[in-house]
């Protein structure tokens, strides 16, 4: 694993709601080109968790590291000293808590649990609008149209992701039209618009029937080809992640309870216990 | 590549538009002076002009309101407020030297010795081809910097009151607008403001009408607010459809989306707001010239809530929509109905309940209509060309089904 490049460390992060720990002194890592699971039970931390990485929280203590970079560090302070339950107390003394928006720009992109398309827009302004982050132009210069080169190339630039998507026959239709397999699709296009190095994939396959999730599978599998693009991703479809995971973290209770690829996951007591059960899932 | 294209045609649509509303304006104005008698109503002193002067300012004002309101889903009501800051920064800079001091006879004279047009005279002379010249760059430089200082004060007070949502934000820019009304209205800044009283005296519309031998030869006074207004509506359609305009389009859509699609809303909220005030700022300026007088007791939350209720009648989040409700709800309230106001005779026979006031008693019914049948105003948030295709499309998709029926009936006969 070391010979990799790491792209994403999460250090001793910790989440923790007034009382309630959240994450609880998660350690997590994503080497470039890998495609990552975490999964776990309901209710176990797994969006919080994405959430402390993608700066929608700022973690109570611990740090995250990105691309060789440390990008998020706190710590507990004032009332949260006193509540602290975690570990690893005192170890991080500083703070830095970038705005979701700041973190994508770093190369991160996300979509979400619930679906979270621009409504009134179409297809191809919600890829576009992506592409707004990227841009060299001020408000004055936009509104001007000095920038008329770069939007004619932001332009072409979605028309092509939208054909490697394959949502190119839909470009002009509105995003809330599309069947839901179509619009998870395109929220995945959406982010990979703003050029990511690490795509965060809030469980893509949720609500999307056996035919659905295959594509879903298949298209996951060429977008990191194609991308060159590590993926981090949340799932409950076991076949789905035991088929493109190349490493999986199990969380429980905000606790990790174990690592590895599918087939030892797939053996290990605890996460059976937790998780798996003694379903067919275990044996496939 | 098609899509270009398309945009390309609208934008000369749009222009194409303007520059007709602007001579069918300067038209209309000058029809009196072409023609040797023109009905009533085109009159220099005609009730349309009144109306076309103040639903020029008003379309202004709501497509500005609109910007932040409908396009980037900022519910502010300080739309009145920053009508003031804009309204007497321009009033404060161009009252004439030798009214000051009838204007601001209760101060002992003005803070100011001399306006901007005093100044620029004094480079281009006072009389003909150089008094023109200092009149109009005078006027638009005041008219610029009283955007700017609203769009200052807009951005002082955005700097808290952004991170605020909804219903919250509604209420802070409501007081900060009330604030404003107050301080303007304060005895010891007198000398400035001209406290309680109204600052008059300087240029307005009719000022730009061209005169020769004490005769005017060319009205330009509707003329001259219906160009502002139009070039600073394009500006804002410019922006709305530029890639600031749909990042605010994202963030009214879904703002958690946008944050994670790398957009920075306490950044773009701000630009909003800021462009959004700047613009009401010239909207003061231009209701200033029209009115005549600047007073701050005039910019009550009665007129944000008449701008916003035409924003809501044209449709959240549609400009063409806020021009056309903008119009129509000046005309209304201002001259198609007036005839409500006054007892009327037919024969002996006298008209029950007309009577004075009552023509607000009808407007209010007619808005309630609009408001139950066009539930999201009368474009919802397309603009008119696609509000009028999918009109058509509608109508005769209504108008197959009557055939298909038709023929149905027909069939079971």
């Amino acid at each position: 694993m070391s010979e990799k490049k790491n792209v994403l460390r999460v250090e001793n992060a910790t989440m923790q709601f007034g009382g309630v720990v959240a994450v609880d002194n998660l350690n997590l890592e994503v080497n470039e080109g890998e495609i990552v699971s975490l999964i776990g039970p309901n209710g176990a931390g797994k969006t919080t968790a994405f959430n402390v990485i993608t700066g929608v929280y700022a973690p109570t203590n611990g740090q995250v590291w990105f691309d060789g970079e440390c990008i998020v560090e706190n710590y507990p302070q004032g009332k949260m000293k006193k509540l602290y339950k975690g570990q690893h107390a005192g170890e991080y003394t500083h703070v830095k808590e970038p705005t979701p928006d700041e973190i994508t720009a770093l190369g991160m992109a996300r979509t979400f649990q619930n679906i979270r398309l621009w409504k009134s827009m179409t297809v191809f302004e919600n890829v576009l609008i992506a592409k707004h982050m990227r841009r060299t132009s001020n408000m004055f210069s936009a509104t001007f149209r000095g920038n008329h080169k770069e939007e004619a190339a932001q332009r072409q630039e979605v028309e092509e992701l939208l054909e490697l998507v394959g949502l190119s026959d839909v470009k002009d239709e509105l995003a809330t039209s599309l069947p839901y397999g179509k619009q998870r699709r395109l929220e995945i296009a959406r982010a990979l618009a703003t050029h990511p190095k690490l795509l965060l994939l809030d469980e893509p396959a949720a609500g999307m029937n056996p035919q659905e999730t295959l594509e879903l599978t298949s298209f996951i599998g060429q977008i990191r080809k194609q991308f060159d693009i590590t993926i981090l991703l949340i799932e409950h479809h076991m076949d789905l992640v035991m088929d493109i995971s190349d490493r999986i973290y199990v969380l429980d209770f905000g606790k990790l309870i174990a690592s590895g690829v599918p087939a030892e996951i797939q053996n290990n007591e605890r996460v059976i216990d937790a998780y798996l059960g003694v379903t067919d899932d275990a044996e496939d | 590549m098609l899509k270009q294209k398309k945009d390309n045609r609208s934008s000369y649509i749009i222009l194409a538009c303007a520059i007709g509303a602007l001579l069918l304006v300067l038209l209309l104005e000058n029809l009196n002076l072409i023609l040797p008698s023109v009905p009533a109503v085109l009159l220099p002193t005609s009730q349309l002009f009144t109306v076309l002067k103040k639903a020029a300012v008003y379309s202004l004002v709501a497509v500005s309101m609109n910007l932040l309101n409908g396009f980037t889903g900022l519910f502010s009501l300080g739309q009145a407020g920053f009508m003031l800051l804009g309204a007497y920064t321009y009033a404060i800079l161009m009252v004439p030297a030798a009214a000051k001091d009838q204007v601001y006879y209760l101060y002992g004279g003005a803070a100011l010795n001399n306006s901007l047009q005093d100044i620029l005279n004094g480079v281009f002379g006072s009389t003909g081809v150089g008094g023109t010249v200092s009149l109009i760059l005078s006027v638009l430089i005041a008219m610029i910097l009283g955007g700017l200082v609203a769009a200052l004060f807009a951005w002082l007070i955005g700097l808290p009151v952004l991170r605020l949502k909804s219903d919250y934000l509604a209420i802070a820019t409501l007081g900060f607008a009330e604030i404003l009304r107050a301080i303007f209205q304060w005895q010891k800044l007198g000398p400035i403001t001209n406290g309680a009283n109204m600052i008059k005296s300087f240029p307005t519309y009719s000022d730009f009408n061209i005169r020769a031998g004490g005769k005017v030869v060319c009205y330009l006074s509707t003329f001259v607010p219906f160009l502002v207004a139009i070039i600073c509506i394009i500006i804002m359609v410019l922006l709305v459809n530029s890639t600031y305009g749909r990042a605010f389009k994202a963030i009214r859509d879904d703002e958690v989306a946008a944050e994670a699609m790398g957009i920075n809303l306490a950044k773009h909220k701000m630009l909003s707001f800021v462009t959004s005030s700047f613009f009401a700022g010239v909207g003061g300026v231009l209701f200033a010239m029209y009115v005549a007088n600047a007073q701050a007791k005039v910019y009550t939350t009665t007129m944000t809530y008449e701008i916003l209720l035409i924003v809501v009648i044209g449709g959240i989040g549609s400009i063409s929509g806020s021009i056309i409700a903008t119009f129509a709800y000046v005309a209304c309230s201002e001259w198609w109905l007036r005839f409500l106001d006054a007892e009327t005779y037919i024969g002996s026979f006298k008209v029950p309940l007309l009577r004075n006031g009552f023509r607000m008693v009808v407007f209010s019914i007619i808005i309630m209509i609009v408001v139950l049948f066009f539930r999201k105003g009368l474009l919802g948030d397309k603009e008119l060309p696609e509000a009028i295709r999918r009109w058509k499309a509608s109508a005769k998709v209504r108008k197959e089904r009557k055939a298909q029926k038709a023929q149905k009936e027909a069939a079971t006969k």
